[in-house]
């Protein structure tokens, strides 16, 4: 794009060589001025992409993630002040603009051109899953729990170490000193031999002008001072006294409201719509029929949801209108079944002969398993606001892909996508259903048949109603066990391949495996939620798993353990998670302890639920989960993360059960889609193992363990095995 | 038209009395921080005082805080600034995650606190129950509803300033 292509940054003498991994040195009046002008203010220097520092001596981390409840900025913030020596009392953040240049996969990006060294240092952290999403090109993305993995450490440390470095350099010839001779401390440069003393902010223009050093070296572990240290987080003050600004506090002058209704059954457009009674109500302005979509606009969100209310709106005949959940399973069934008989599976994993090995094994353990279609429900229900004015859009809006919406927008509508800013605010959560490109764009939809600015609010139903499900599958496993109890083998279908490609793999030694799937219509548009394909298939196979150790006679924590061959984190974590929860104990009668144990983007996590099933609905009583994420920048952010997690996974398990009849969502809101409680929520411990390995991702593996640990414990506890969820308010658990 | 007092200060509202009180704060008083969650006063994101009391705003007609005292998120602070006890429990614990229900939470927080200065867990589930947290924090609300509580009792009972 112009000059901000990535060559173009390296023309501009910014990026030479290796050093896309250190991001943009640039200041004002820099030959990129268009970038200093998006984040530097006045008296700032820009000394590179990530790290601004100020004539007051205050540094700031540009994040080019979205922050959505899981301390984003302050690890980020934490990760280039390590690296910089900075001084954390004066270290802030700011969301970086959404710009290529903010691109949060640089690497990935310049790695598959081929034509970018890619520092020693940080070529480790690239991985498969980087790369994927880089050559998505998504841009941007906050998702896949990539912000320290990826991010941090290939954008934010590197950023850091490549500053100090700068600054240090540029000190030493100020001062006549060898670099090496000056030691940096607190966003302060020092030369003990002659005593001189500065603070960053002195050399800030010197070192802006400089060229980044090509590989900058990078903190040992023995090194850390603040990575590794449970920094507060730096956006909490504002979430405590209502200052905090999500999008649907964005208040701007002579602002309209809207409010929309989507059709019940997906795919459907408006046939007729009757909007006398809205439009005779006061304070509503338009009706807009976008056929796709209605909108009411109104002097306030409250009369356009009354607006709403009171349309009469026909909608065209899809073919799905008699479908419900029931079909949708047996399809799922049907669609298994012929993959089979026609030997049209689809290979996920193949080693050895599951099917022979199975025919020959003394027992055969077999069970078939479902979950339901979930709605993400975050508490900010979706919104944006936009501003439609001389062909150029302003948007406001918590997105996890704020550049990915500007480009849709672009795309779908016929603007410039140079032509839209996306001013990115706090999210209200995201767990994935905000890394959707649909309400950006009816945003703008809405908004550009008016000269002002459009919040449109979408009520709770719409939220639910309107959503990108985690998809209904259904798995089906068969294993052989041998004589002395061993699994020979593993026979493990499925419906719906999406992401990870890795999820549907299992740590344990098994030799014989077919891992497939069939494939089927599923008629209900999906959508990534909280740890994507890991929520179905880590309920499905430690499940199953738990399934053959009782088969097998055998404790199921010991059970793990032997087929975890050379797989010593995992057995670590295991390990651990036994130890705190005082695993084999005896336990009253009705109570029971279940394990499951699932390694996702990058972190290996255990969790142990203690349950009272002697109740209606079985009551969690403890949680307790040891992780493994190689190293962890911010411990007890990352705790929080995993506590949040397990809530989310155990709601998920206990309550959460999207349902179509007659081709349309049934639940509308939190009454008929509840949620987990005060008065319900476990006690939760969870403890932290730093093996070392590679930084693994802190947001979303906590919730694959909860719904398998649980569905174990009920099993412990009455011997019941729970195959299908939700737990509640399905009838499943009598 | 309505006349509240709204963290201390007279105000009116020139707006249906129908429309709920959680409106008439965010647009027409422009107090934002008291958020909108579900509109069927379910989840609790929406709770302000009316006379002392928590409600949730989104069901709350206009026509029924008339004359009311109505205190926000943005009203519990002291008139110094200092940050009420509750909240600066929860920044101590470091409760919010996404943020989006925590007006919520410490607007019945500091309510219970208010009438029960050492709840036990009973009290916390029966008075917290009704605030939804999507992220899942509801163990560190608790720790900080606790650690509020045993600050000096007339801080932490002394609720809010104008509810």
């Amino acid at each position: 794009m112009g000059k901000w292509t990535r060559r173009g940054l390296i023309a501009a003498g910014v990026l030479t060589g290796g050093a896309f991994a250190v991001g943009v040195g640039i200041r004002e009046g820099h030959r990129a001025p268009r970038l200093a002008g998006m984040v530097a203010g006045e008296g700032e220097t820009l000394v590179n992409v990530w790290v601004k520092l100020a004539q007051d001596n205050t540094i700031t981390a540009i994040v080019p993630h979205s922050e959505m409840g899981q301390g984003v900025f302050t690890a980020m913030a934490q990760m280039l002040a390590e690296e910089m020596d900075a001084d954390w009392e004066h270290v802030t953040f700011e969301q970086a603009p959404a710009h290529e240049a903010y691109a949060n996969y640089p690497l990935g990006k310049g790695y598959l051109l081929g034509d970018i060294r890619v520092p020693g240092l940080v070529a480790d952290s690239l991985n498969g899953g980087m790369l994927r999403v880089a050559q998505n090109m998504s841009l941007q993305i906050t998702g896949g729990s990539t912000a320290v993995r990826f991010t941090g450490q290939t954008g934010m440390r590197v950023a850091g170490a490549a500053a100090r470095e700068m600054l240090v350099r540029a000190a030493a010839r100020e001062w006549g000193a060898p670099a090496a001779e000056i030691r940096t401390e607190k966003s302060h440069l020092f030369h003990d031999a002659s005593g001189r003393t500065a603070p960053y902010a002195t050399f800030a223009a010197a070192a802006g002008a400089m060229s980044p050093p090509v590989q900058p070296r990078l903190k040992s572990r023995e090194q850390y001072a603040l990575m590794g240290q449970s920094a507060k987080r730096l956006d909490i003050p504002a979430k405590v006294d209502g200052s905090a600004v999500f999008a649907i506090d964005v208040d701007l002058p002579d602002m309209a409201y809207a409010a929309v209704a989507g059709p019940p059954v997906f795919g459907a457009r408006v046939t007729r719509l009757d909007d006398a009674a809205a439009k005779a109500m006061p304070g509503v302005r338009e009706v807009i029929n976008e056929g796709d979509f209605v909108a009411v606009v109104a002097d306030g969100y409250w009369r356009a949801e009354q607006a709403i209310a009171a349309l009469d709106i026909a909608w065209t005949q899809t073919g799905r209108e008699t479908l419900g959940q029931d079909a949708i399973y047996a399809q799922f069934r049907t669609d298994m079944a012929r993959a089979v008989e026609t030997g049209q599976e689809q290979r996920d994993v193949r080693s050895g002969d599951a099917r022979g090995a199975a025919a020959a094994a003394s027992q055969r353990v077999e069970a078939e398993y479902s979950v339901p279609y979930l709605a993400h429900a975050a508490m900010e229900p979706i919104n944006a606001v936009a501003h439609v004015k001389d062909g150029k859009v302003d948007l406001w809006i918590g997105h996890q892909n704020p550049l990915g919406a500007r480009d849709a927008i672009a795309k779908a509508l016929g603007y410039d996508r140079h032509a839209i800013t996306v001013h990115t605010c706090f999210l209200g959560g995201g767990f994935g259903r905000k890394s959707e490109a649909d309400y950006p764009i009816m945003a703008v939809r809405i908004a550009q048949r008016f000269n002002h600015p459009v919040k449109m609010i979408w009520s709770r139903e719409q939220d639910i109603r309107q959503d990108f499900y985690r998809p209904a599958t259904t798995a089906r496993v068969i294993a052989g066990l041998s004589e002395d109890n061993m699994p020979v083998s593993w026979d493990y279908q499925f419906v719906h391949k999406n992401d990870p490609v890795e999820a549907t793999h299992i740590p344990y030694a098994i030799e014989n495996q077919f891992i497939h799937f069939a494939e089927t219509e599923n008629p209900i548009r999906f959508g990534p939620w909280r740890s994507v394909d890991h929520t179905q298939h880590g309920f499905f196979i430690e499940s199953f798993i738990d399934e053959l150790a009782h088969a097998a006679q055998q404790d199921p924590v010991a059970f793990r353990r032997t087929l975890l061959v050379d797989k010593p984190r995992h057995i670590a974590v295991l390990d651990a998670v036994a130890e705190m929860s005082g695993w084999g104990r005896p336990m009253p009668d009705q109570r029971g302890l279940g394990v499951a144990l699932v390694e996702s983007f990058g972190t290996i996590v255990a969790e142990i639920v203690e349950v009272d099933a002697s109740g209606a609905v079985p009551r969690v009583v403890n949680v307790w989960a040891a992780a493994d994420a190689g190293f962890v920048v911010n411990p007890d952010g990352f705790t929080a993360q995993i506590e949040s997690a397990v809530i989310y996974g155990l709601t998920a398990a206990l309550y959460g059960n999207i349902s179509v009849e007659n081709g349309a969502v049934v639940q509308s809101n939190f009454h008929d889609y509840p949620m987990l409680r005060m008065d319900d929520a476990p006690a939760i411990a969870v403890r932290i193992i730093n093996s070392d390995a590679n930084f693994g991702g802190g947001g979303e593996p906590g919730t694959p363990p909860a719904a398998p640990a649980l569905a174990n414990a009920i099993f412990a506890a009455k011997g019941q095995r729970i195959r299908a969820l939700p737990l509640a308010g399905g009838g499943r658990l009598a | 038209m309505a006349t509240l007092t709204v963290n201390g200060e007279a105000r009116t509202v020139d707006v249906d009395p129908q429309m709920p009180l959680l409106w008439a704060i965010r647009e027409h008083l422009k107090l934002p921080g008291t958020k909108f969650g579900c509109g069927i006063a379910q989840c609790g994101a929406c709770t302000v005082h009316l006379n002392g009391a928590p409600v949730r705003a989104c069901s709350v007609p206009l026509s029924a805080a008339d004359g009311g005292e109505v205190t926000t998120i943005e009203g519990v602070a002291g008139q110094d600034g200092a940050l009420h006890a509750v909240q600066q429990a929860w920044i101590d614990v470091q409760v919010p995650q996404c943020g989006y229900c925590q007006s919520g939470q410490i607007m019945s927080a500091v309510a219970l606190l208010r009438d029960k200065p050492n709840p036990t867990d009973a009290d916390i589930d029966a008075a917290m129950r009704g605030n939804i947290c999507r992220c899942g924090a509801y163990g560190r609300i608790r720790a900080a509803i606790k650690a509020a509580a045993s600050q000096t009792p007339s801080r932490a009972a002394g609720g809010s300033n104008h509810g």
